[in-house]
């Protein structure tokens, strides 16, 4: 499994190598340093994992512990059998590559497939628990209690100074009752027989139970709850909602509306009207069924797809035969200076992307721009606030931005075709522009297509050329969507998920995967393609 | 064997990792299990202009409280997504910094806790507490007002003018370039700066209920005064007064340079002016309709999480550290943001620019922060660039106003 390839070196120091080599294979497997240092480093993964799956199995993520165990019986098994050199090698790139790649991949498609979003993104219980605690409201006028916490046997109780002066106590579920002894400080009471006072680190060791006790103020439920803020004053609540655990209903006690679960991930009254905030729920196809069928993101979806492929297509297009234009001239030996032109050629390549996309969009500014004021003389040509001048704007900044890159592959691509094929056909009487169609091109077209099919992928999602320099508009502003003439999908995305107040993660994941099924289709298309172009050869 | 023992180390040190990762996913919740319930640290994020002043405030507060203060540096901008997405996981801090604007997409995602000023809610200016106000409930601690001003530049204009029009009719006798200057965008115009001038028509975005607070279903953006606004917006782009191409760095630039007596601009934007030697004023927004030109105003404060296990010492922390007086003074001698606890706005005040911004934002409205204000800024600014540049106004604001209800119905 060690064995070196075979080179073209001499038979003497082939063999050195094949003794390094068995010797390091003989270390991998052997000696006893090599294993103390195996078992310590085994010893740290394992107390770790031991570590991960008390935490795993007292939170009860089942699934996630069961991985644990799996993969630490492997990495074991792996580096303490003999042997096994590759694997030994790949374990940790492959873990890494499954929680870093695979994993947020996978869980990047999960998504697509919930109701994630603004107002959906925890679970039940934190909704249930967050509604409880909005629906808290202090009574109207309600004085600032004082409050001593005080504990007796494991117990909370709340010490209350009235505003009146007279002191109660009362507890989670009891209601306050009056007492006579209490000690007082300041008007205040701070302690009573027979109770434990807490200090301020002791009520924040339980801030916890603390936050949760609400005392009511006397037997009558409706007279309001006694809660404390800061374990130093308590307020008189009273709360609108009241959850009904085992019907899994909230009810308001105002106006008396049952709110129910109804599988849409938010509580719903019979009427139809939500509270917010809901829950993550699974929604199978929903999004990818609502990007297909709602009339507000059909149409722009279409639309954008359009010119997401004219824009992509047209790019690749330009970029590429600028870019071959130029090699070739510049590949001409009569050309004078190339050194410094090509350096020329290559500056925009050098600038990173985004910053050039902001320094056009300034540039071609209306009123102000440099192309219209110093170019053109003042006209006010509106490059990036027309429909279509903007679609143009956008491939002519991309063609300046890309053609370096095409100039760069093709050259190295032309210098790679032998001279002696030019001047063969140059022999058998061909015309300059033929020997280009058949010879050059088909050879280049073999090395470049690959990249080219790369190059379209990447202006297929081509984010920071759009978002800086127009961010999709011109809007139309009869369409009522908020998507503009120059969005491509992945900008649609964007907006979708991050703009706005209301974000649609669910929606926008089932966007990304539809743009990566287009992507993934076309390059697989192109390169059963190309391979028709090696048959050439 | 040097080789050997190198790899293995590594291996074993990536395997770590990894398995830590791995548990990590799901532990998170109950790590944060562990270290609660101790009131040991409480975690605060916060943006790098306030963490200075944060962190001698925390150090005073570990020191009165013992419960030590993790400060930790955001972007100010991402705050909003990240509290989003990290409270539901139990990993989001316990207290944030942030706008108030921000706080209808926080209730509406269950990620932040009311909270109690008692009687402290007094000693804060009224805005700032409706502000940090959603449907009754108090969800923050106010710690800085901030509202758009005119700024005039006293060299070229002498006098305060009482209506737009004078205003225009001041610039353009001061014979400089541009009779007033507002920043907008080709795209999206601007309506947080236009918007004193579509008050001043009478047309809110929304309506108020009772209490105050914005009412998402009584959306009054398309009534008549509104129409009037689009009117009024169509006449001053045509007559150049506004114009979309004048960027907000553009104008910040030409009213550097004294090409306009007049800059429509928040206090942000005064210091470089002071710099550049221009002698400033801070007037009020002449109206453009008739009422009371009302600009929005922002407020940041503290809110503390929903699933925070230190609810107490957080709650201690913003109510009495940071809404204490000592504080908020810091924090404007930072930022130079006006502070909303009345008492240090007084101090503050002694500064004729916050003084002049603060008068300004008596007559200001808080920035609505319901979920359904997402569906205006949608379609606002870019219907009002049309307008200016010349669509048909009445028919595009009503078009405007018909796309938000559809929007805001869902």
């Amino acid at each position: 499994m060690t064995t070196p390839p075979e080179t073209d070196s001499g038979p003497i120091r082939q063999s050195a190598r094949a003794r390094r080599a068995t010797r390091i294979a003989d270390a991998a497997s052997g000696g006893w340093k090599v294993v103390a240092a195996k078992i310590l480093g085994l010893g740290v993964v394992d107390a770790i994992a031991i570590y991960a799956l008390f935490v795993l199995v007292r939170s009860e993520s089942w699934l996630v512990a069961g991985l644990v165990v799996a993969v630490t019986l492997l990495v074991n098994w792996i580096y303490f059998s003999r042997g096994k050199l590759p694997a030994k090698y790949l374990a940790p790139g492959l873990i890494f590559l499954a929680i870093f790649q695979i994993f947020v991949l996978l869980y990047s498609g999960y998504i697509a497939f919930t109701n994630y979003g603004t107002g959906h993104n925890s679970t039940k219980a934190d909704a249930v628990n967050s509604l409880l605690l909005s629906s808290q409201n202090r009574v109207a006028d309600s004085p600032n209690y004082r409050l001593t916490v005080l504990e007796q046997l494991g117990e909370l109780s709340f010490l209350v100074t009235e505003p009146d002066g007279s002191v109660s106590i009362g507890g989670n579920e009891r209601p306050l009752k009056e007492v006579q002894n209490a000690q007082l400080e300041g008007g205040v009471a701070v302690g009573l027989d027979g109770y434990t006072s807490l200090g301020f680190q002791d009520i924040l060791g339980k801030q916890t139970e603390i936050a949760a006790i609400s005392v009511p103020l006397t037997d009558d439920p409706n007279d309001g709850m006694l809660r404390t803020p800061d374990g130093s004053s308590a307020f008189l609540y009273t709360s609108s909602l009241e959850y009904d655990e085992a019907a899994g209903t909230m009810r308001d006690t105002n106006s008396g509306t049952v709110y129910s679960d109804i599988g849409t991930g938010a509580f719903t009254s019979d009427a139809g009207q939500e509270l917010l905030p809901g829950w993550k729920i699974e929604v199978g196809l929903d999004n990818f069924v609502r990007a297909f069928s709602e009339d507000s993101i059909r149409g722009p979806l279409i639309s954008v797809t359009v010119w997401t492929f004219a824009f992509a297509f047209l790019s690749v297009f330009t970029t590429f035969a600028l870019g071959l234009f130029l090699a070739i001239v510049f590949n001409d030996k009569r050309m004078k200076s190339r050194k410094y032109y090509r350096i020329i050629m290559i500056l925009p390549y050098a600038f990173p992307g985004f910053l050039s996309a902001l320094v056009w969009a300034g540039m071609m500014n209306q009123e102000f721009g440099f192309i219209n004021v110093v170019l053109l003389g003042g006209a006010e040509v509106p490059w990036l606030t027309n429909e279509w001048l903007a679609k143009g704007s956008i491939l002519f900044v991309n063609l300046w931005l890309g053609f370096p890159y095409m100039f760069l592959v093709t050259t190295g691509a032309l210098q790679a075709i032998p001279e002696e094929l030019t001047e063969a056909a140059t022999v058998d009487g061909a015309k300059p522009w033929a020997i280009f169609r058949f010879v050059k091109l088909p050879l280049l077209l073999v090395s470049v297509a690959p990249l080219l099919i790369s190059s379209f992928a990447f202006n297929f999602n081509n984010f920071n050329l759009i978002y800086m320099l127009t961010n999709g508009g011109p809007r139309d502003v009869s369409a009522g969507v908020n998507v503009g003439a120059t969005d491509i999908l992945i900008s649609m995305v964007y907006k979708v998920a991050f703009v706005g107040a209301n974000r649609d993660y669910g929606l926008a994941s089932a966007f990304a995967i539809i743009i990566f099924i287009l992507v993934a289709g076309i390059a697989i298309i192109s390169f059963r393609r190309t391979k028709s172009l090696e048959e050439l050869n | 064997m040097r080789v050997n023992n190198k790899g293995l180390w590594a291996v074993g040190a990536l395997t770590v990792t990894a398995s830590l990762v791995l548990t990590g996913c799901t532990a998170a919740s109950d790590t944060a299990d562990n270290s609660a319930g101790t009131g040991e640290a409480l975690t605060v994020w916060v943006d790098a202009d306030r963490a200075a002043v944060l962190k001698d405030a925390a150090a005073d507060f570990t020191a009165e409280t013992g419960v030590e203060v993790k400060l930790v540096q955001k972007e100010f901008g991402d705050i909003r997504d990240q509290f989003i997405a990290q409270v539901p996981t139990g990993k989001g801090p316990d207290v944030v910094i942030g706008a108030h604007d921000w706080l209808g997409t926080f209730v509406t995602n269950g990620v932040v806790a009311p909270v109690e000023l008692g009687d402290k809610a007094d000693a804060f200016q009224d805005v700032g507490i409706t502000a940090m106000s959603y449907e009754g409930q108090v969800y923050g601690v106010p710690y800085s007002i901030e509202n758009i001003a005119l700024v005039r530049n006293t060299a070229l204009a002498p006098s305060t003018p009482a209506t737009f029009d004078e205003m225009v009719t001041m610039g353009e006798a001061a014979g400089t370039e541009y009779p007033f200057l507002v920043g907008l965008d080709p795209e999206a115009a601007d309506p947080y700066h236009l918007y004193p001038f579509q008050t001043s028509f009478g047309a809110p975005v929304f309506g108020t209920a009772a209490d105050g607070s914005y009412d998402a279903d009584a959306l009054e953006i398309g009534n008549d005064g509104g129409d009037k606004f689009a009117a009024w917006l169509g006449e001053q782009g045509a007559a150049g007064v506004l114009n979309t191409n004048i960027t907000g760095d553009l104008a910040k630039e030409k009213f550097i340079a004294g090409e306009s007596p007049f800059y429509l601009t928040g206090p942000w934007n005064v210091p470089a002016a002071v710099e550049a030697g221009i002698d400033v004023a801070i007037d009020p927004i002449p109206s453009a309709g008739g009422e009371t030109a009302q600009p929005f105003v922002g407020v940041q404060g503290f809110f503390v999480s929903s699933k925070s296990e230190n609810a107490l010492a957080a709650n201690e922390f913003i109510v009495n550290y940071m809404g204490s007086e000592e504080v908020q003074t810091a924090l404007f001698e930072v930022g130079g943001r006006a502070p909303a606890l009345t008492a240090s706005f007084e101090a503050a005040s002694a500064d004729p620019i916050v003084a002049g911004f603060g008068t300004v934002g008596e007559n200001a409205v808080p920035m609505p922060s319901i979920p359904a204000m997402g569906a205006v800024w949608e379609f606002w600014g870019v219907t009002e660039a049309a307008i200016i540049n010349g669509g048909d106004a009445t028919s595009l604001w009503q078009k405007m106003s018909g796309d938000i209800e559809t929007a805001i119905a869902g």
